[in-house]
């Protein structure tokens, strides 16, 4: 769509995409367990068709694919990488930002039972507003408190679905 | 009339203060949701579902009618004020959109698109209630076999019609239709593709998906390639249009229309095709056609007429047949579904009266579309100067509340972080998304029709071919999959006519 996401593409396009092959790898892996996953099923009496044929055909195609995405690699088929308003894709990718993110997410699901909502969505909001570059961190960590904490109350006045409180319950 | 008396029913139900209040809440939370950059509107409706939840469903569908046209907005007001658009239906709205705007011309452009939205919108509405109940009077003669014939034309016709490459939207569709196993098989209640994981054994919500994929997989991919300069936003004041403007509009918002409402109908990915073929029209058509490329207000009309009509006809094959032809499509039959409501050929009989005032909702938002974004365009303006580290981390903070909230557990989250990473992937790799989130919806149908249609030739293949529409639609999927190759073959021969069209997609 956009010239940034073509003229880097063109000018590699002699290269192999090597990370595609990664891709095939993991979609005949995926492929192969769902028929192996299949076989594990029972066909009752009367059940002339059975949960079986369903996957059999999905993980067969995707073994398919895979091979066929193998073939189209070799062959120099670039994948054209998704361009937006917010995106740059001539530089390298950031991937120091992006396992940040993911940092904080995972942190989020490990706590979000024993801290409650509105805790750790705070953390969320302010921690990946850092890893993003935000400096401005004690008003993040504001931002984040008044989202979490009124979401809190949104879900439980409005909607009437009390999310965890966590450590804050009784507080809140 | 009969389905106009029908309306006006439902138009008396929808009417009342306290549901117009919803209307209008609706409509505000998914405009603001559909301006940020970077949201479209499946996004938008994907993270603004759970607000919806605690209210009973005649509430909860005027709201959400709100929350989609707003979306759908949004998205417009983004792309002619920034320019690359979010969302590939309003990539022919920016071209033109964007350039009136750096030219002086951006209240006009709103102004153009909210109108054009407006009467596009209303007037596949009333289509909508027109064609609906006909085509649910014929879907219920429609046997097991032919339906899942009919699902397994629009799987090929999104995966094949969208996008560059075919197999990379075949390998998206493979694994949407993966995800789509996961879960208790529906007749012996086996427990598939769960991993030991007992909490899978319900299967994966249509909502983590689409909040994963679309909402943390954009944030983590925008992250890895940030943009590090300011983005320059159009100022904007209060949208009007001169005599003029108005001249130059209507047609282009009538002959929109005429083509978005079709379009939207079959599954052909929705408004991509008509808002392209729109934008054709219109540059062929115009008299000062060399203004096109520099900002001509036709080039905004017409598309964007054509993308609120085939958002209008989209709800045909999903109020008649059940069947999403659409990613916010998908999230509706989801939603619609998280109400207790099933839509499909017999909810015109079970639920009419819901079902009338669906429609008759829709046409309440399409006004307060009108009414409440033509004052607030410059405040909406103003949300696309949120820094950057900001909004993302709030899409982050909405996406793991939306999560979360559909079932209160941790788990999901964990869920949300692998669909982030599955939605980087399909980005990196340049997969289509829509082929995926049909897949996750569509596979678990397909597969109850397909059985359905075998039990009752006691296995047999020949169950699969035993009803005259379904050979049809086969003979159908053939020439899908096989007239591109004999085309190319054809065009090999005889240079290129559609160049013209390419440069324009190109740019």
């Amino acid at each position: 769509m956009s010239s940034a996401a073509s003229e880097p593409d063109a000018a590699a396009s002699r290269d192999v995409d090597r990370a595609q092959y990664g891709l095939a790898g993991v979609l005949a892996l995926v492929g192969a367990y769902t028929i192996y996953d299949a076989t594990t099923l029972n066909v009752g009496f009367g059940d002339p068709v059975g949960p079986r044929i369903f996957p059999y055909a999905i993980g067969a195609i995707t073994i398919v694919l895979a091979v066929l995405l193998t073939v189209a690699t070799a062959r120099g088929s670039q994948a054209e990488a998704e361009a937006g308003e917010d995106i740059d894709l001539t530089t390298k990718p950031d991937w120091l930002t992006v396992l940040k993110l993911l940092g904080f997410l995972i942190f989020a699901l490990l706590t979000v039972n024993f801290l409650g909502w509105a805790i750790t969505g705070a953390v969320v909001f302010a921690g990946c507003a850092w890893s993003l570059g935000s400096r401005t961190v004690l008003r993040d960590i504001l931002v984040g408190a008044v989202l979490s904490v009124a979401s809190w109350y949104f879900f439980y006045v409005v909607l009437g679905v009390p999310l965890t409180p966590g450590i804050l319950d009784g507080i809140l | 009339m009969d389905s106009l008396s029908l309306l006006l029913g439902g138009l008396q139900d929808a009417l009342t203060p306290i549901n117009v209040l919803y209307a209008a809440v609706g409509v505000l939370l998914g405009t603001f949701v559909g301006v940020l950059p970077g949201i479209g509107p499946a996004m938008a409706v994907a993270l603004l579902l759970p607000v919806t939840y605690g209210l009973g469903p005649t509430q909860a569908l005027i709201m959400f009618a709100g929350i989609y046209y707003g979306g759908m907005y949004g998205g417009s007001t983004t792309s002619i004020l920034l320019n690359t658009p979010g969302e590939s239906s309003s990539v022919m709205t920016a071209i033109e959109g964007n350039k009136m705007a750096k030219a002086g011309r951006a209240a006009q452009a709103l102004a153009t698109a909210a109108i054009g939205s407006f009467i596009a919108g209303t007037i596949g509405t009333l289509l909508l209630v027109f064609f609906a109940p006909l085509l649910a009077n014929q879907a219920v003669k429609i046997g097991a076999p032919s339906y899942f014939a009919i699902i397994l034309l629009s799987l090929v016709l999104v995966t094949s019609v969208l996008g560059s490459s075919k197999l990379r939207g075949f390998i998206s569709l493979f694994i949407g239709l993966t995800i789509g196993l996961v879960g208790l098989d529906l007749s012996t209640g086996q427990a598939r593709l769960i991993l030991g994981q007992l909490q899978l054994a319900d299967g994966i919500d249509i909502v983590v998906v689409a909040v994963g994929i679309f909402a943390v997989g954009e944030a983590l991919w925008v992250a890895a390639h940030l943009r590090r300069r300011p983005i320059d936003v159009v100022p904007v004041g209060r949208p009007f249009m001169g005599r003029e403007d108005w001249s130059r509009s209507w047609r282009p918002w009538l002959r929109g229309t005429a083509l978005g409402f079709p379009f939207g109908a079959v599954p052909a990915g929705g408004a991509e095709t008509p808002t392209f073929l729109s934008y054709l029209v219109e540059r062929r058509l115009a008299k000062n056609s060399d203004e096109f490329g520099k900002g001509a207000i036709e080039g905004v009309a017409g598309p964007e007429a054509a993308n609120n009509a085939s958002a209008a006809g989209t709800f045909v094959p999903l109020l008649a047949l059940g069947l999403p032809v659409t990613a916010t499509a998908s999230i509706i039959l989801a939603a619609m579904q998280s109400y207790g409501i099933q839509p499909g050929p017999d909810l015109l009989g079970s639920q009419a009266d819901l079902v009338w005032t669906l429609l008759a909702s829709l046409l309440i938002g399409n006004t307060l579309l009108l009414v409440i974004n033509l004052p607030l365009a410059p405040v909406w303006a103003r949300l696309l100067q949120i820094p950057r580290p900001q909004l993302y981390a709030g899409i982050l903070f909405f996406a793991a509340l939306g999560a979360y909230a559909v079932s209160q557990q941790a788990f999901d989250l964990l869920l949300l972080l692998l669909f982030g990473l599955v939605g980087f992937a399909i980005r990196r790799f340049g997969l289509p998304v829509l082929p995926l989130i049909l897949g996750v919806i569509l596979g678990p149908l397909m597969e109850t029709k397909m059985r359905e249609a075998l039990d009752l030739t006691d296995g047999a293949v020949s169950g699969l071919f035993n009803e005259a529409l379904a050979i049809v639609i086969y003979l159908l999927i053939a020439v899908v999959l096989l007239a591109p190759l004999v085309v190319r073959r054809l065009r090999g021969r005889r240079g290129s006519d559609r160049r013209d069209a390419d440069e324009v997609m190109a740019s």
